[in-house]
């Protein structure tokens, strides 16, 4: 699915880097927490997170993620957008909440980045 | 044999600044042609690591070394020093603040997120000295 493709799903607004709007996403990963964006985030996943400061747009750049959606009509301070233009990340502003974008997109064929096993007790690094 | 190697100190509790020895490490490792999945992996656990010396700790550095077959990222803090290890590595657990989980960290992943980054992973700290991380990639 290309980016042009998921802002007409979600009536999403260019914040900057139309120019990638022919990119290609094959995931999505959405959530507030960078923490967990961190710990699971994979190649080709893009983000929908309704944090809007400037960390959400440094986490992305990390993860060399192909699309950030800002989710909930909130607008994400000023240096977030001007990171994210700074580093050519195509970043996008939708109304929707988080479930109803996770809903359309899922919806449209949009994958989920699987996470490993969930073996059904607390995360443990022990091994 | 090519070795680049820098030393970036990092100043506790300013946010707005958190990622900027990250970013500036991942740029050298583009400039140098770092395969991708290296590349990310290193900045996921410098990133993580970043984030844990504004929030957590009294000040540090970070001290980045490249040679052509490994990556190595050395993490040492002023203080003040992790009581319990076996618990700041167990995922979840964290001692963050509201303002922290509010700026978007804090979820209790950043050590062992740090640790499945890496290919090698070491960390001692001590209460009232500090915390000395040594993550090594293999390129």
């Amino acid at each position: 699915m290309t980016i042009r493709e998921i802002a007409g799903i979600l009536d999403a607004k260019w914040l900057c880097c139309e120019e990638e709007a022919d990119r290609e996403v094959r995931y999505a990963f959405a959530s507030d927490m960078m923490s967990d964006v961190l710990a699971h985030v994979g190649e080709d996943t893009m983000i929908l997170t309704g944090l809007i400061n400037s960390q959400s747009v440094r986490t992305a750049e990390m993860l060399d993620v192909p699309c950030l959606i800002f989710v909930r009509g909130k607008i994400p301070h000023k240096d977030a957008i001007q990171r994210a233009e700074m580093i050519g990340l195509p970043t996008l502003l939708t109304g929707c909440s988080m479930f109803e974008s996770c809903g359309r997109l899922y919806a449209a064929g949009m994958g989920a980045f699987k996470l490993e096993e969930y073996n059904g007790e607390g995360g443990n690094d022990d091994d | 044999m090519m070795t680049i190697k820098e030393t970036f100190p990092v100043t506790a509790g300013d946010m707005t600044c958190a990622g900027d020895v990250s970013a500036r490490i991942k740029r050298q490792m583009k400039q140098v042609g770092v395969p991708a999945a290296v590349m990310r992996r290193v900045s996921v656990g410098t990133y993580e690591a970043e984030i844990n010396l504004v929030i957590h700790s009294l000040g540090g550095q970070i001290d980045y070394e490249m040679t052509e077959e490994k990556i190595t990222i050395r993490v040492v803090d002023n203080g003040p020093g992790i009581p319990d290890l076996k618990k700041a590595m167990t995922e979840g657990w964290s001692t963050a603040s509201n303002e922290v989980r509010n700026m978007g960290f804090g979820a209790g992943m950043g050590l062992p997120n740090m640790k499945r980054n890496a290919d090698e992973f070491q960390i001692e700290s001590t209460v009232g000295v500090g915390t000395d991380i040594t993550m090594v990639f293999n390129i």
